[in-house]
């Protein structure tokens, strides 16, 4: 029997299963539109992953909550329209936080709970080294690994090591800010603070979105976001849905969709039929056999495919997303309810960038220990190259082990080196076409936070010139949506992040920063 | 001089834009050169509050004329200016600083500033975020906020409007009466005005000039929980007293519903690292008065370089000639930019300014700097 929690969605009754996050709860609900813009536009989920801040809503008096991040809870109280006023009452009844702060100090610090987190965790642990690792989701494995109560059989494995090996684990935390020996934490909004003698970044990936007309309605997704969201307990039974946009995770995810009984109108890949057949060894000749090769054939008996295909907008109409597609010549609708759209994967490069690793091509630059050019701190995964699991644990339990101090073996630098020949393979394949530079029109909303047009960024040389001249990237995501997007269509280079790297309350930075903290 | 000389503005901040916009408009042909683009420097740092101060009768007299002029021009400016006309609450925490409440509104009003002394009831009914018990408060009706950046582009759009060229990625490497030099070659007009800001003294050594940090935070949206820009007393004596690090509670609405929490200052050349102690502690000092704040999100921290003189008075005016300096205006830079580019055109065409320019020659004797 499942357990149920009771909530209230601007004061009407609603349930969920219990575990679900809260975001999935108010899907589950039949909410599409969970927050308003700053322009007045209905906008509902588009990561799932806590990345885009599109599902903030207001929890119980506390406002900017994102939903996607959020447990929900019996008796939750949940408003829709973000941006309230916090009332007094809520504001001064219970004790400000911040007030306790603890201090921790270990080894080796791991950030990200990820497969490549987890790996270096363990190996560093195991290798006798005193081992943290901070994860902001309340249980490790990452997006991949994602998981409401026992974990997929990849990562169980994993999970146990963790567990004997006695990581210490801070979960439910995120990283705010960070010195050459210590960071900062967001820990349930109470700061804390980790010493480290050594550092493992594993800090993962996110979608890569890129704007066209309409991707801003409440049923645009990401593919990756559509999958965050099933795994936090979404249901997409009897929805229409859209897979489109590149790589190898579109099959994944409508075989997942279809799994949950939706009905997947089409799936089109950017990338043309002939340059995966050619990348693929023999593995993509058609679209049917990567379905095959990857084992999900079977779940999407009848579904239209399309390569070399793309959505160049989306419009609503009376309840139903109508998604317009082009392969160049030829342009077609499909109706939907969902229409999950992501590009691939780009790095999260930011803590690395802050604490001043070196980064060329979006990614960290790293030695064959997995060290990156500031001593004493090494990254692992995606960090390193966009290459899928095989390449997060194999990394990950090289910089554990080098973190820790131990030699790194020969056979796993090998491993590394075939993982990341197939990685270079497939990114080839998937490599995004130049028509997809031009997708938004001047009025299409490229800064999602701001509500920033397009248009508005003409004339601009730079990310930084953006967001002083149009707000572009000064929202609550710091422009992690639309930096990318920005990279890829004008060609520049993300703007640094400033702390704190997540929103977090004023306190965190005022208890967490007292006087005796030492000068950097 | 000529009716209307050419003019190369070095420095597309608030205070060189506001100066090539006024300089267009009285005819003279204005090119405008910034190292990066419009408002990256100090600008994009700022806080924007256009406020009347009183340190000095000379400082009241340009914050005042300038707040006019911004008042004046409100209803014209572009909505991404931000413009907010929503006054400034000076608050005080005991009867001491009363008394000094009073003395302070004697003195706006004399002068013809509009301005009202709160009590404690009434400060609480103003604004109901600030912490019961505090004495009262100056509220400044007029005062306003704007956003710096997008301010630097509406001056500098105005003035390209008027026939100015305006140059961004220019760097200059080198300064000299009527000329500049700038990726190699030697660019030529009757005067240059040196608004560099901060780094006006690196273009004309010996300008008394040196960085002084802040810090500023900033939320996320919260709209309607403050209403004025509320500072505290005793950021007076943080502004003006040059030791080595202070902090004062100095906390701005904007229009976005956004707070920008200050306020911090410390001498220490050109390191831009937070210095987080400092943050720390400026963050507690607003939350002394603000005792709900700490509860909001922070969504970015970022530290800037106000260019300070010793005795806390912009440098405008000619230095020698065919070289006019517009920089050293401190925290002042976004409030006293309309003054300060009309007391310059003023100067440079031989017309009688508004104010008594003498308390801004660059070339007045001052204290050296600490």
């Amino acid at each position: 029997m499942t357990e149920r929690a009771d909530f209230t969605i601007d004061g009407r009754p609603a349930e969920a299963e219990a575990g679900v996050s809260l975001l999935a709860a108010l899907w589950n609900e039949g909410v599409r539109a969970v927050r308003t813009s700053v322009t007045g536009e209905a906008r509902g989920p588009l990561c799932g992953m806590g990345t885009c801040f599109e599902c903030r809503v207001t929890v119980d008096g506390q406002a900017h909550v994102r939903s996607c991040l959020t447990p929900v809870r019996d008796g939750m109280s949940v408003e829709l329209q973000s941006a309230s006023v916090p009332d007094e009452a809520t504001l001064t009844e219970s004790s400000p936080p911040g007030s306790t702060e603890e201090r921790l100090h270990a080894e080796v610090v791991v950030v990200g709970g990820g497969p490549a987190g987890l790996a270096a965790a363990v190996h560093a642990a195991e290798a006798g080294a005193r081992t943290l690792l901070v994860d902001t989701y309340p249980r490790p494995g990452g997006q991949i690994w994602r998981h409401r109560a026992d974990p997929p059989a990849a990562a169980s494995d994993w999970i146990a090591r963790f567990v004997s090996a006695r990581v210490t684990p801070l979960v439910g935390a995120t990283v705010v800010d960070a010195t050459a020996q210590e960071l900062l934490l967001d820990h349930a909004g109470r700061p804390r603070r980790v010493r480290f003698d050594r550092l493992v970044l594993a800090t993962g990936a996110r979608e890569l979105f890129l704007p066209f007309p309409g991707w801003t309605l409440p049923g645009v997704l990401g593919v990756g976001g559509a999958q965050a969201m099933l795994k936090a307990g979404a249901r997409f039974s009897r929805k229409r849905v859209v897979v489109a946009g590149s790589g190898p995770l579109l099959v994944a995810v409508a075989a997942a969709l279809a799994k949950d009984a939706a009905s997947i109108v089409g799936l089109a890949e950017q990338a043309p039929l002939g340059r995966l057949a050619a990348v693929g060894a023999g593995l993509w000749r058609t679209p049917r056999k990567i379905a095959e090769g990857l084992g999900y054939a079977a779940r999407l008996v009848g579904v239209p495919w399309r390569t070399g295909a793309w959505v160049r907008e989306v419009e609503h109409e009376h309840g139903t997303l109508r998604a317009t597609l082009t392969d160049g010549s030829r342009t077609w609708s499909w109706d939907c309810d969902v229409l999950a759209c992501g590009y691939g994967l780009v790095p999260n490069l930011e803590l690395a960038r802050f604490l001043g690793c070196r980064t060329a091509a979006d990614r960290v630059v790293l030695g064959t220990a997995q060290q990156t050019s500031v001593p004493g701190v090494f990254a692992a995964g995606e960090l390193g190259g966009i290459a899928g699991v095989g390449h997060a644990l194999v990394t990950g339990a090289i910089a554990g082990l080098a973190a820790a101090g131990r030699e790194v073996p020969a056979a796993l630098a090998r491993r590394r080196a075939r993982e990341l020949a197939f990685a270079a393979r497939l990114g080839h394949a998937f490599v995004l076409r130049d028509e997809l530079r031009g997708l938004a029109h001047p009025d299409t909303p490229v800064c999602r936070c701001e509500d920033v047009a397009a248009g508005r960024v003409e004339g601009v040389a730079s990310s930084r010139e953006a967001k002083l001249a149009t707000r572009a990237g000064m929202g609550p995501c710091q422009g992690r949506v639309c930096g990318p997007a920005l990279g890829f269509a004008h060609g520049w280079p993300s703007d640094n992040i400033r702390p704190p790297f997540f929103p977090t309350p004023l306190a965190v930075l005022a208890q967490g920063n007292d006087e005796a903290r030492d000068p950097m | 001089m000529s009716s209307s000389p050419s003019v190369i503005v070095v420095g597309a901040g608030v205070v060189g834009s506001a100066c090539a916009e006024a300089l267009a408009e009285a005819g003279c042909r204005v090119s405008v050169l910034d190292a990066a683009f419009p408002g990256a420097g100090v600008t994009g740092a700022a806080m924007g509050h256009l406020v009347v101060m009183d340190d000095s009768d000379a400082q009241f007299a340009l914050t005042s004329y300038s707040r006019h002029l911004w008042s004046e021009r409100a209803a014209a400016l572009p909505p991404e200016v931000e413009d907010e006309a929503c006054g400034t609450l000076w608050v005080a925490v005991d009867d001491e600083e009363m008394t000094h409440v009073r003395k302070k509104a004697a003195y706006y009003s004399e002068r013809g500033e509009v301005v009202e002394v709160l009590d404690s009831h009434a400060l609480r009914q103003a604004e109901p975020q600030l912490r019961a018990g505090l004495a009262g408060a100056l509220r400044v009706p007029d005062d306003r906020v704007v956003y710096p950046p997008a301010a630097a582009r509406h001056f500098l759009e105005r003035a390209r409007a008027r026939g100015a060229e305006v140059q961004t990625g220019a760097h200059v490497e080198e300064l000299a009466p009527g000329r500049v030099r700038c990726a190699g070659g030697w660019r030529e007009a009757d005067l240059v005005v040196n608004a560099a800001g901060p780094e006006a003294p690196r273009l004309t050594p010996g300008l008394p000039i040196v960085p002084r940090k802040g810090h500023l935070v900033i939320t996320d949206r919260y709209p309607g929980f403050l209403h004025h820009q509320v500072v505290e007393l005793g950021y007076l004596k943080s502004a003006h007293t040059l030791t080595r690090e202070s902090v004062a509670m100095n906390v701005q609405p904007r229009r976005t519903g956004q707070l920008l929490v200050g306020s911090s200052r410390e001498l220490v050349g050109w390191d831009a690292s937070l210095n987080r102690a400092l943050l720390a502690r400026m963050l507690r000092r607003a939350a002394e008065f603000i005792p709900s704040l700490p509860r909001l999100d922070a969504l970015r921290t970022w530290t800037g370089f106000r260019p300070a003189t010793p005795d806390k008075l912009p440098l405008v005016g000619m230095w020698e000639k065919g070289l006019w300096i517009a920089a050293g205006h401190e925290g002042l830079g976004v409030t006293t930019a309309p003054g300060t580019a009309r007391l310059l055109v003023d100067l440079i065409l031989e017309r009688r300014p508004a104010i008594d320019p003498a308390p801004f020659d660059p070339r007045r004797s001052m204290p050296a700097h600490d």
